[in-house]
């Protein structure tokens, strides 16, 4: 009869071939699951991510594994999609992962709950709700970097710093993509702007965001700010630069938050050589000057091959390794202190909480994360573009905690 | 569906209009409830329920849009905004005042269609690309609404968490939980669907499909029944809106983007338009492939290349082998899987004497 037969067509092309899938992690490895978006909407970040972090964990498997335990990576690319995010985690859960690496703001929206019903941890560096710091309110979401609300309090510092220590009747433009996570930073710019007597205005830029000459006419001819705050994403950015060089704003006096400087971003606005002076806040390290990058280099020389063309994007690079470092750090954890034996997501979670003074020669913060802060305290450094390439302006620092800390408190109760 | 039927005359209208026109599709109809409510959930482990929970909700949002598309010929490209407009509602509902889902469903669900029949006013006067345009710009104000009203959108991050929903005093939770709860308003979208199509509401719907002017001059209320098209569409849209919320724990606006809405129209076209086969089929062909082909090159692959150069090539693959899926199909059938279905059925419904 055709009803079997045409049910099986109709029902699963998949099914079968499902039976065919990667063999399950075996004794003495861990398994994590790594979320990606290499064909999706912010392509040009997982085409980078993505690889540094194969390339690390394989620095860390030449190097024998953690604690003799081998990891195994499995990638699901989820192209910015909500539901396919979903089937990516269930299919970690169901292969054994400890650890996931999520990627994404709606996708860690909708993975949140699970996350903590399933008791398997989830980082989201750089993007996802700010809230998710307070570990007690999110207990297996772990944003590790400094959140929205953290890079906003640390770019008004060093606007602080950069207009001579005191913002009293000074004028801030805050340029932001106009999605949640642009207007995120509100409630912390509009505290500072209290409490440290400068004058805030908004601008909005409608998504995709590759048209906002009106804004920047209106900011640089009408409104005359003292200091920009941009807070842009995909092409943007590099739309911004273009924008605000071609109407003689000076980039010295232009600050970005994480995802607005990335070595293609300024190469797009037409090269290092016009964004000159713009400065960009960075959760971790860029270029390829630490012991880390350089090891990785040494890897792929002794298989004979070159190094890995994505570290020409160093600043997206050096957030994969980050994050894959982190995670390491965490399951190493773990592992020591269940004396060796294969950790579960609880254990993974507790090594995680543990982490603290953990730099990678600086590629890394000084984190110290706890159970009640999974952000690590909100640390970023700044990098400015300086005689072709990014330079270091100011060492690791954290802004306004206080007021960040009380935005917090405000949310939970 | 699945029949070789032979002396199926019909005399009577009645019989012509009868949902299961021979006795042995009740037995087939059976056979695949019983599938679905019984086996799948004994033999699938929660990875595969959570493939299978993906589709549900796809299906009832494509059987929503097929009734506007397929059926009454009105082109939308603002479905995903109408789910979020049913999200929202219902997470709204659920936090604030605390109400269970089967309040905030039809909730969300009866929102959505006031706001999609709202949005269907201008098809009274454009029609095809012209209607495209006008719903895509009400995609893009509901989205630019939510995002900027935190009485709608909670708030900063625009988004709401809101708690399991609770049947029988149970947290719906695991995803064998959820399956249950997504199958049921997937089986009652589905019938809903096909009785609205059989319909005196749905055969004047493919009269206005049909010839417009035609169906008016026929006595069929052009501006009442386009509305009504819009609004159950969107109230399917809605509910699928309210299931993603549930099945999530949370409504976030990000989730419903006009990427959403072209997806759902890819489906009821490579399922086949007007058909609720057709959306069923063309849900599970744009949920499911891109898994499959995944897995496949996974599979294969995995003795090339190793994991991080996989995961590239994988990623890559699936687009393309997709798309390709998508064109051989659509040029193998132009009216979609369902058509294709009905050939293969038809061909063997006198197999072997075809003459």
């Amino acid at each position: 009869m055709w009803k079997q037969a045409g049910l099986r067509i109709s029902l699963s092309v998949g099914l079968v071939g499902l039976l065919l899938g990667p063999a399950v992690a075996q004794n003495k490895e861990v398994l994590i699951g790594l979320q990606c978006d290499r064909t999706g909407a912010t392509q040009n970040v997982g085409t980078v991510l993505c690889p540094a972090y194969h390339d690390y964990m394989a620095l860390v498997n030449s190097k024998g594994g953690i604690e003799g335990y081998k990891v195994k990576v499995e990638e699901i690319d989820h192209e910015y999609k909500v539901p396919p995010a979903m089937e990516a985690h269930e299919r970690f859960k169901k292969d054994g992962e400890v650890l996931e690496a999520l990627y994404g703001t709606p996708q860690t929206a909708a993975l949140n709950a699970k996350l903590a019903e399933d008791k398997i941890l989830g980082t989201s560096p750089g993007f996802g709700t700010s809230a998710a710091a307070d570990g007690k309110k999110f207990p297996y979401t772990f944003p590790i970097a400094a959140s929205y609300w953290s890079q906003a309090a640390a770019a008004v510092k060093f606007a602080k710093d950069k207009l001579g220590g005191n913002l009293k009747g000074k004028k801030i433009a805050y340029l932001y993509y106009d999605n949640p996570a642009g207007t995120e930073p509100f409630p912390i710019l509009d505290d500072l702007s209290k409490s440290e007597g400068f004058e805030l205005r908004k601008f909005a830029v409608p998504p995709p965001g590759l048209e906002m000459a009106a804004q920047i006419l209106d900011i640089t001819a009408r409104y005359r700010p003292d200091y920009i705050i941009t807070h842009l994403f995909g092409r943007s950015p590099s739309v911004s630069i273009k924008e605000l060089k071609g109407k003689g704003y000076p980039l010295s006096k232009v600050v970005a938050l994480v995802w607005g400087a990335a070595e293609g971003d300024i190469v797009a606005a037409g090269g290092f050589g016009v964004a000159e002076g713009y400065n960009c806040l960075q959760f971790a390290g860029v270029g390829g000057d630490y012991a880390v990058i350089k090891e990785i280099n040494a890897m792929y020389k002794a298989q004979g091959k070159e190094p890995p063309k994505e570290q020409e994007n160093s600043v997206i690079y050096n957030r994969g390794v980050f994050q894959a470092a982190i995670h390491v750090e965490a399951i190493k954890n773990a592992i020591k202190a269940k004396g060796g034996a294969m950790p579960t997501g609880e254990d993974v979670k507790k090594g995680m909480e543990q982490i603290k003074g953990f730099t990678l020669g600086g590629l890394v913060p000084p984190l110290n994360i706890t159970p009640a802060d999974h952000e690590g305290g909100g640390w970023v450094q700044v990098w400015t573009v300086k005689g072709g390439k990014f330079q270091k302006s100011t060492e690791w620092y954290q802004g306004y905690r206080d007021v960040v800390e009380k935005n917090l408190a405000a949310l939970t109760n | 569906m699945f029949h070789r039927e032979a002396g199926n005359f019909k005399t009577t209208y009645a019989a012509d209009m009868a949902v299961f026109p021979l006795p042995i599709t009740r037995w087939t109809v059976l056979v695949i409830f019983l599938l679905f409510a019984v086996v799948f959930p004994a033999i699938l482990d929660d990875y595969y329920l959570s493939i299978i929970n993906l589709v549900l909700i796809a299906v009832v949002g494509a059987l929503g849009l097929n009734i506007l598309v397929g059926n009454t010929g009105q082109i939308s490209v603002g479905h995903a905004a109408f789910m979020s407009v049913g999200a929202y509602t219902a997470a709204n509902l659920a936090v604030r005042l605390g109400l269970p889902f089967w309040i905030t469903l039809p909730a969300g669900g009866l929102m959505a269609a006031l706001i999609g029949a709202l949005v269907g006013i201008p098809s009274l006067r454009i029609k095809g690309l012209y209607l495209a345009i006008a719903t895509l710009a009400s995609q893009l104000i509901i989205e630019w609404v939510i995002n900027h009203t935190p009485a709608i959108s909670g708030g900063v991050q625009a988004s709401i968490q809101v708690p399991r929903p609770v049947v029988f005093g149970y947290d719906v939770r695991t995803q064998g939980q959820l399956y249950f709860f997504l199958l049921f308003f997937a089986v009652i979208a589905i019938v809903g669907a096909t009785n609205i199509v059989r319909s005196r509401i749905g055969r004047a719907f493919i009269a206005i499909r049909d010839q417009d002017i035609a169906a008016e001059i026929i006595g069929i209320n052009i501006f009442r029944y386009k509305l009504i098209a819009f609004a159950i569409s969107s109230f399917y849209a809605g509910v699928c809106g309210v299931l993603y919320t549930y099945y999530f724990g949370i409504a976030n606006y990000e989730a419903f983007q006009i990427v959403v809405s072209v997806d759902y129209l890819a489906m009821i076209i490579i399922g086949g338009l007007g058909s609720v086969l057709g959306s069923i089929l063309g849900a599970i062909f744009v949920t499911m492939l891109p898994i499959a082909i995944r897995l496949f090159v996974e599979a294969f692959g995995s003795h090339i290349w190793d994991t991080g150069a996989l995961s590239a090539v994988a990623a890559s693959m699936r687009l393309i082998i997709f798309g390709l899926l998508i064109i051989f199909f659509l040029v193998v059938e132009p009216e979609g899987l369902n058509r294709l279905w009905r050939n293969i059925r038809n061909y063997f419904r006198v197999w072997p004497f075809s003459y």
